[in-house]
């Protein structure tokens, strides 16, 4: 009995019932496919975070005011804000040498209107560095500028969902005057789109100098929502954030401990995220693996069931002289060949269902989960056939003839 | 013809029956005839017990039994007399409890399994009563089967696989599968299957025991016909008019011989005539044999 030999009469038990064959098909396939599927979509969540902390820029720090109270000086507290003066301190290089660029940020949402066009927008009143900080690039136009801020400029960067919102005819957005809120603004700068990553689309923004956004949405109020601190590298960003801590705290007469502020690192975040992300695609891979398992089981259940069935046969075979050997590679082969057609198959459908947006998350096929997925269900055949197999193949000639 | 070749070469040296002193043994015993001639089974106070749960069953007791080259041997009996015991031994199948048994010069109880099932498929051509055809296999796949265990190369297979069909008169039967074919035609195709293999030794148990008595005598025909080419034939059998088909018929009762005769000699290639032992009635009888097979 050569392999072709061997191939055909798996073929012929595997055809001889085949909704059964199916059927025991069906868990190897759901298994596979669920692997690949689920990997898939672990991973594709992963990577939306990931780029999305990557969007907001590794090296740099986000300040907010967490409203707890600041100094306490004799009987008078006052709340704590960033102001004017702690981003000074911030950019003199004596006092935080690793810091590269601080943008103080006043932030409100308001709704931009353009002739009849209406768009609620995100509204960032900031400096110049804060395009840069954020990874913001001007598609057309230009940035908002140092001179804009300290003339108050009512000028404004827009981002691209908004131009496409309010300019709906496709006019040239570049000089036109659009309201915001009540106030006008001119366009000197589309901003190239950042695409949407979860929660916040990105490209739903108006940056505009924070001098003329205090003046006209927000009021004056001496303080900041949050500082944008860029540091001068990923790799000396934990000593900017040292710096920062410092200077806020001698800024507040307070100690580290005890800053109203809560400094963000966006690398301590991304390594956050990806632990979380990775624990999340084990579990989904563990879930899917145990599907993989049960359809394994079936395979051992069905096989056990053929070989009953094909008692007679077997001892038929071993009486015109089938060696245990022919007798074990024939049923090792049925199941392997049943896994084997299953885990095609869920290849395929895992590949095919990867492509289509699941629970909002584009997966991404892992290519270590296809191959993974079928080894295992081949690994699977092999396993869960040797057993019934072997039962088969130790059969006593006189016996399984006797059997009918 | 290569079952011809088979017959026609010298045996190795025996290692046992001959050398063995000739033991009294319970069952009467047919002395070997014609001393040059090969035996085929030699079986010496073979034994099988069997626990059917407490009480110890003997199915056979102390049998001695020599078959030799180019015989036709009947074995009768009643059920329950062991004659379907001895089959399973003879046909290695089964192994004696106790006492040895010699095919072609092998000891079988020194061999493994896996050595057994070479036996099985080099040197015994079985045919059973429910034909026992492999399932959604065509008759030319079953035949070549037992050609796949013995290891001959495809092409060879279906060479020999319809030389074997043709044998038979099944070789316009041979893509069909056994759900397709009549009793006759299956028993027709696992003859065919036995004998492809070229064995020493073509065994039948009840081959006629499910088939009308046409295909009967159809079958028996080719039996009588492989045997008067030289093939050894043993059938196990309940029916006085299947036994008479061949040239010996040895009757057990109780797990033991209680009668062994001859009714036409041993024929073979080489030596035509061997009278020693057989009745005077017998060439006529075989005439008729021949006469019915064609």
């Amino acid at each position: 009995m050569n392999v072709f030999d061997n191939l055909r009469v798996a073929i012929g038990g595997i055809s001889s019932n085949k909704l059964r064959s199916v059927l025991t098909t069906l868990g190897v396939l759901i298994g596979v496919s669920a692997v690949i599927i689920l990997v898939a979509v672990g991973t594709g969540s992963s990577q939306a975070v990931e780029s999305r902390i990557n969007q907001l820029g590794t090296n740099t720090l986000t300040v907010f005011n967490t409203g707890r109270f600041g100094r306490a000086s004799g009987t008078q507290t006052q709340v704590a804000s960033l102001t004017i003066a702690d981003v000074n301190a911030l950019e003199n290089p004596n006092n935080a040498p690793d810091v590269k660029s601080v943008s103080p940020v006043v932030s409100t949402s308001e709704t931009a209107t353009y002739g009849s066009a209406t768009y609620t927008t995100t509204v960032e009143g900031s400096t110049p560095s804060y395009l840069t900080a954020e990874d913001y690039t001007v598609q057309a136009g230009s940035e908002i500028s140092s001179q804009d801020i300290t003339s108050h400029a009512q000028v404004v960067d827009i981002g691209s969902d908004v131009a496409s919102n309010l300019f709906t005819t496709g006019e040239n957005p570049l000089g036109a005057t659009i309201m915001i809120g009540s106030t006008n603004f001119e366009v000197i700068g589309v901003l190239a789109s950042k695409g949407t990553s979860g929660l916040t689309d990105q490209d739903a923004i108006a940056i505009a100098p924070y001098t003329a956004v205090e003046d006209h949405l927000t009021g004056y109020s001496q303080s900041f929502s949050e500082l944008i601190v860029q540091g001068r590298s990923a790799s000396t960003l934990n000593l900017a954030e040292a710096e920062v801590e410092n200077v806020l705290a001698a800024q507040n007469d307070t100690t580290v401990a005890d800053l109203p502020f809560q400094v963000l690192n966006q690398a301590t975040l991304l390594s956050t995220v990806e632990s979380t992300s990775s624990t999340f695609t084990v579990l989904l891979a563990a879930v899917a693996a145990i599907s993989l398992l049960v359809g394994g089981i079936g395979v051992m259940n069905i096989m056990l069931v053929t070989v009953t069935e094909r008692t007679h046969e077997i001892g038929i075979r071993k009486a015109i002289g089938a060696p245990k050997s022919a007798i074990l590679t024939q049923f090792l082969f049925e199941a392997v060949l049943l896994s084997l057609i299953g885990g095609t198959v869920g290849v395929v459908i895992g590949v095919v269902g990867s492509r289509f947006k699941i629970a909002g998350v584009q997966p991404v096929i892992a290519p270590y989960s296809i191959v993974l997925a079928f080894g295992v269900s081949i690994a699977v055949g092999v396993f869960f056939g040797f057993y019934p197999a072997n039962r088969a193949a130790s059969l006593r000639p006189i016996d399984a003839l006797r059997y009918e | 013809m290569s079952s011809r070749r088979l017959f026609g070469r010298r045996g190795k040296p025996l290692n046992g029956p001959r050398a063995l002193p000739s033991r009294g043994a319970a069952a009467p015993v047919s002395p070997l005839p014609g001393g040059g001639r090969r035996p085929v089974v030699v079986l010496r106070a073979v034994t099988k017990t069997y626990k059917a749960g407490e009480v110890e069953v003997h199915a056979l007791r102390r049998v001695s039994l020599t078959v030799e080259a180019g015989d036709f041997v009947a074995i009768m009996g009643a059920s329950g007399s062991g004659k379907s015991t001895m089959m399973n031994i003879i046909g290695c199948l089964d192994v004696p409890t106790r006492g040895h048994y010699w095919l072609e010069g092998v000891d079988v109880r020194e061999l493994e399994d896996s050595d057994l099932s070479r036996i099985r498929n080099r040197k015994i051509g079985f045919v059973f009563q429910n034909y026992n055809l492999v399932p959604r296999t065509t008759a030319l796949a079953n035949v070549e089967l037992a050609l796949a265990y013995g290891g001959v190369k495809p092409k060879e297979r279906h060479a020999r696989a319809m030389a074997a069909l043709r044998e038979v008169g099944l070789e316009d039967r041979s893509h069909h599968l056994p759900s397709e074919m009549s009793g006759g035609q299956q028993q027709r195709a696992a003859i065919a299957r036995a004998l492809v293999t070229a064995p020493a030794l073509i065994l039948a148990d009840e081959p006629t025991g499910n088939l009308d008595t046409a295909s009967s005598n159809e079958v028996m025909a080719i039996f009588s016909r492989l045997n008067a080419e030289g093939r050894t034939v043993v059938i196990i059998t309940h029916e006085q008019d299947i036994a008479s088909f061949a040239r010996r018929i040895v009757r057990l009762r109780d797990g033991q011989i209680y009668e062994d005769s001859r009714i036409v000699p041993v024929h073979t290639s080489d030596t035509r005539m061997e009278q020693r032992e057989a009745p005077a009635e017998a060439a006529p009888a075989s005439g008729n044999l021949s006469g019915g097979a064609s």
